[in-house]
């Protein structure tokens, strides 16, 4: 459904991203793991069209997304919750929501999809009046990833959605991210917590300085010697060296 | 005393004129990052369309108003297609850079241009009602001013609520507080950038009629009017809409006051004096989010 050939993506003369080849197929958790300037935030974005790529292709459906506005990539069912949230802060949470259905076919399912969107987050339709930047961190992922399911997408790509918020909130979110993959939504998952996203994830890609140095169902790279000592952290790599 | 109240009434009402221009100066500025420093020319256009229907066809300024809007709603969407459209391409820094220039290109090419359509003399609108005025408690109000400060304050509600309720209002308002989470959401920010621009523009040949009937207008007084406008922009902070209209009473009692303390001279002194205290303790201004 994604399918992602040669890419190439730069800041300037700064090299982000080179030769990154990958594909997130129908129905498909895929992580996408590596460290802090990996270029995996680049990545999402020229998916989504903020980013144009210095070459390479991004094939959606067959269809070059490459010299696409941003704006019609999601109309073509890719969303994209980013890093930081990135809502509208003084407007109401379902103002917010109701946004995110601005595009004509998600408009046609805009109830539909409201409904959805407080089924799997109760607690927005009590809030549904509140100004957004008076929530709590929680509660403003779950109206980013609320705004992105109103624009009806088919694939959900998340950056870092776990960032910055308390451990049972993360599970929380996680969970949803599964009950939402289970509604048939694909979901593309950048996340710094290594061993949620990869229990949770059918494949992943591990990104390093702009390039994938790694690929495999979830289960093998959490057995994965390189992957444990470098993403799991310092009693995974004890575990490494004592084998 | 009854000779300050007189200016300070005085001053409520050229406020809520500096508030009209003001709010369209702070939606494109808010909107498209762009500071369009040729505000003031699109309001001296505006007075001159009001000028015209009247001195032509005899159309009362008040009724010219439902032609003049469209009119400069219309010019809006031209000055963003051929002119504006470009320089939003680019990146902020850039962008704002370049906005200058074309702004000041064009402020000039429409100074000459009313220069050689209606001559450098000033212009108001004489209408036959234009020296009634209500006297209330030993002041007197001159109506077509009231009138003015009516119209001012129902248009900048009008906005608030386009800006509120109807759909690309939102999409405005998204694209000015994020325009990357703007698109992420499918917004077609281009579009709301063309909005926003019209919209501006057309409170801008509102402004301008107001101006035309309760004051005068003469080519020049373009970049009075954008200065004034960006004062009240600086000091109402961007983002709410009845906050630059609160901004623009503020400017004209704040120099009715000063005018009457001081003497006339100073009367322009104070904005300039608002501009920089506001940049220095408060550089969000009074409502800015």
């Amino acid at each position: 459904m994604l399918e992602i050939r040669d890419l190439d993506a730069a800041y300037g003369d700064a090299r982000a991203l080179s030769g990154v080849t990958l594909a997130v197929k129908p129905g498909e958790i895929v992580a996408l793991l590596g460290p802090n300037g990996a270029g995996k935030t680049t990545l999402l974005k020229a998916i989504a069209g903020l980013l144009r790529p210095r070459a390479g292709t991004i094939l959606w459906e067959g269809e070059d997304l490459g010299r696409l506005p941003a704006h019609l990539i999601v109309e073509r069912g890719l969303a994209m919750v980013p890093e930081g949230r990135r809502l509208f802060g003084g407007m109401t949470v379902e103002e917010n929501l109701g946004l995110g259905a601005f595009a004509p076919r998600a408009r046609r399912a805009q109830q539909a999809n409201l409904e959805r969107v407080y089924t799997l987050f109760p607690i927005l339709r009590e809030r549904r009046r509140q100004m957004v930047r008076l929530l709590s961190g929680g509660q403003q992922q779950m109206v980013a990833m609320g705004r992105a399911l109103m624009t009806n997408p088919r694939l959900l790509m998340l950056d870092e959605p776990s960032l910055g918020l308390a451990p049972l909130m993360v599970r929380a979110i996680l969970e949803v991210l599964l009950e939402i993959n289970r509604n048939g939504v694909a979901v593309f998952l950048v996340e710094q917590n290594v061993h949620a996203s990869l229990s949770l994830a059918h494949r992943a890609y591990i990104l390093e300085t702009g390039c994938v140095v790694g690929e495999g169902s979830g289960a093998d790279l959490l057995q994965d010697p390189h992957v444990r000592r470098a993403y799991l952290g310092p009693l995974a790599a004890r575990e490494y060296f004592q084998l | 005393m009854s000779i300050l109240a007189q200016q300070l009434v005085l001053g409520v009402m050229i406020g809520g004129l500096y508030g009209l221009g003001a709010v369209g100066l702070s939606l494109v500025f808010g909107v498209l990052k762009v500071l369009n420093v040729a505000h003031g020319e699109l309001i001296m256009l505006g007075g001159y369309g009001a000028f015209w229907l009247f001195a032509l066809f005899g159309l009362d300024p008040f009724a010219s108003l439902l032609l003049v809007l469209p009119l400069s709603l219309l010019l809006g969407l031209g000055l963003y297609c051929v002119l504006f459209g470009f320089v939003v391409r680019a990146d902020e820094e850039t962008r704002v850079k370049n906005s200058l220039l074309i702004g000041f290109g064009l402020a000039l090419v429409l100074h000459a241009l009313a220069v050689r359509l209606w001559t450098a003399d000033d212009r108001s609108i004489d209408t036959a009602y234009a020296g009634s005025a209500i006297s209330l408690g030993g002041l007197s109000i001159p109506l077509v001013r009231l009138a003015s400060l009516a119209l001012a304050f129902a248009l900048i509600g009008g906005v608030h609520l386009l800006l509120k309720h109807w759909r690309w209002g939102q999409a405005i308002r998204a694209t000015a507080e994020d325009w990357q989470a703007a698109l992420l959401t499918g917004i077609d920010i281009r579009r709301a950038y063309l909005l926003a621009f019209a919209i501006g523009t057309g409170l801008a040949g509102a402004a301008g009629t107001l101006v035309s009937v309760g004051y005068s207008i003469n080519p020049s007084i373009g970049l009075e009017w954008t200065l004034k406008a960006l004062i009240v922009v600086v000091l109402a902070g961007l983002g709410s809409t009845f906050g630059t209209f609160v901004g623009g009473l503020f400017l004209g009692v704040a120099e009715a006051a000063s005018a009457a303390a001081f003497g006339g001279p100073y009367r322009e002194v104070v904005g300039l004096v608002i501009f920089v205290a506001v940049l220095v303790l408060r550089p969000r201004g009074l409502f800015g989010q």
